[in-house]
């Protein structure tokens, strides 16, 4: 029986290689785990059936000497990004039915690299939350405590990784959706640049704001995936990856004001504290910065998504996809679909995006929000001018209970306090396991995460500061 | 912030049927949500005309090379809950 904890893609590939066990003996692991864990867990909404026959062709590949980084390794994708021939869902009932006419870039590059798709991971509705309750199959419960959430909106994916049922998983991020579970579930997330990783067959949430990315067990594991995954794509016209000059991180930077705000758990301060002595030992220079403006990202964060969400959700109409609800006419056709196959937080976040855009009011919220985005994104320019990465705990607690939160959506809102201005000001961020919530009511038990953000296609820095934070807190 | 009666309005600009109770709970939730929205009037010193430093343009791509006609028409008419032939069926409109 292989022992799969502690693995990562370079020691599976070097036990590939010296035949310590074959990429079928790998993938039965992950299908046992799944077997017998994920009835509690509801990571994943389906296992796909090719999964063995996959891993005989990489075997081949790998036996040739035609393989790569990622041949034979499994990956769990989460359920709002096309895969050809499955079902996709997106977590939603209005999408019952629907087959992927096509592969999403990610899928194609990850096929070509020869990894192996497990299967398809549970998510809040549409990518529409913090904690995977708002999937219509249900919540997904956290492996460390299943009476508690795995975070959100790509939930699934960071339950599959950090329970043992794939060895890495894909994610989207609009506000927080890969670091946010990652944090909660004691994995690695990654939020690419805005446009670094094309989104070409991702389901749309907040067109100016979404990225895919990798959540898995090892920062080197984020960056190949990252790698395999990147590049300006002619199918996404929003796509561009430039390589930028690289540097040797030093001075990092703390805006001490955002920690002060209240609402934050005292493990999570003391946590962070012990963060940043690690890496004054590690020989960083740490600095104090203001930002000013970061402080509105959650309110221009949740005007300019549900804008965009309302625009994109607007194809779902009974007419294009799967599910279709019969009214008297077209237009009652449309009202019933809608209103059966949307769950409440699609519902609540499409009439938000809708008031935000309406004349009267269009330039109070819509406007204003895109103006102080700029804001934002100019308080990041300025201190990155002073200091190489910027650091925040990744959230304001640790993993709450199921059910906690889902009586007020602004309460749920935020837990996104910390990763939405990464999304806003579109730059490269990554969450990195830094320990755990001891308080006597955690038992010890749940995980907090780091949470490192970059200037734009820097993301070597959060892979290299991240990396070596990552020794330092995970002792292999 | 907003009225009771705007929740009707905006489920019906956005194509959703609600339940009377539905109303009532979204109508709460919005308002709550709007007013923490409000903070952003603060931003930038609660100057009125903030400029943007964002610079955003289209990527257009060249309109050549086009697929072959038809050749995502079955794919694509496969999502589609009730089709007649080539085209995807609806009721009558006028």
């Amino acid at each position: 029986m292989i022992d799969i904890r502690g693995l990562t893609i370079q020691k599976t590939q070097q036990a590939f290689k010296e035949k310590t066990f074959s990429v079928k003996d790998l993938v039965e692991v992950y299908l046992k785990n799944i077997n017998s864990k994920n009835k509690e867990l509801n990571a994943y909404l389906e296992v796909f059936s090719d999964v063995l026959a996959e891993a005989n062709v990489a075997q081949k590949r790998i036996n040739s000497g035609d393989g790569g980084l990622l041949t034979g390794i499994p990956i769990a994708i989460k359920d709002n990004i096309l895969v050809s021939g499955k079902k996709a869902s997106a977590g939603s009932k209005i999408l019952e039915g629907f087959i992927s006419p096509y592969d999403s870039t990610v899928i194609s590059k990850l096929k070509n690299e020869g990894a192996i798709i497990l299967g398809r991971t549970n998510m809040d509705e549409f990518a529409m939350g913090s904690s995977t309750e708002n999937s219509a199959y249900g919540p997904t419960g956290n492996p460390h405590d299943t009476e508690r959430v795995a975070g959100g909106s790509s939930g699934g994916s960071a339950a599959a990784v950090s329970a043992g049922l794939s060895l890495a998983a894909l994610g989207s991020d609009t506000g927080g959706s890969v670091r946010q579970p990652a944090s909660f579930c004691g994995c690695v997330g990654l939020k690419p640049t805005y446009g670094a990783v094309s989104r070409f067959g991702l389901m749309a949430l907040g067109s100016s704001l979404d990225q895919i990315g990798p959540i898995t067990n090892s920062v080197e594991d984020s960056r190949i995936i990252f790698d395999a995954i990147k590049g300006t794509d002619a199918k996404d016209s929003t796509s561009f990856y430039e390589e930028k000059e690289k540097i040797k991180p030093k001075k990092i930077g703390i805006p001490t004001h955002l920690l002060k705000m209240g609402g934050i758990h005292p493990d999570v301060l003391a946590n962070f504290d012990e963060s940043v002595k690690i890496f004054e030992k590690l020989g960083f220079q740490i600095k104090e910065i203001e930002l000013p403006n970061v402080k509105y990202s959650l309110a221009v964060y949740y005007v300019i998504m549900p804008a965009e969400a309302s625009s994109n959700l607007a194809r779902y109409d009974g007419i294009r996809y799967g599910f279709h609800s019969e009214g008297e006419n077209i237009i009652d056709d449309y009202f019933s679909t809608r209103g059966l196959g949307f769950g409440p937080e699609p519902r609540r976040r499409i009439m938000l995006g809708t008031y935000v855009l309406s004349s009267g009011y269009y330039d109070a919220y819509y406007n204003r929000a895109v103006a102080v985005k700029s804001l934002i994104k100019s308080d990041f320019k300025n201190v990155f001018k002073d200091v190489d990465v910027v650091i925040l705990p990744t959230t304001p607690t640790p993993a709450f209970k199921k059910g906690e939160k889902t009586k007020s959506p602004l309460e749920m809102y935020l837990a996104d306090i910390f990763t939405v201005p990464a999304n806003i000001s579109g730059l490269p961020a990554i969450s990195v396991p830094s320990g755990f919530s001891k308080s006597s009511e955690n038992a010890g038990n749940l995980p907090l995460g780091l949470q490192i953000i970059a200037p734009e296609y820097c993301e070597d820095r959060l892979f290299d500061v991240g990396g070596q934070f990552f020794k330092v807190k995970n002792v292999n | 912030m907003i009225e009771s009666k705007d929740i009707e309005k905006l489920a019906q600009l956005s194509r959703i049927k609600l339940s009377e109770q539905e109303k009532g709970s979204f109508f709460k939730e919005i308002d709550a949500i709007l007013e923490y929205l409000g903070q952003i009037k603060e931003a930038g010193g609660g100057e009125k005309n903030i400029e943007s430093v964002v610079v955003v343009k289209n990527v257009l791509r060249d309109d050549k090379d086009a697929h072959e006609e038809g050749f995502f028409t079955e794919s694509i008419l496969r999502a589609s809950p009730s089709k007649e032939g080539d085209f995807i069926k609806v009721k009558k409109i006028i």
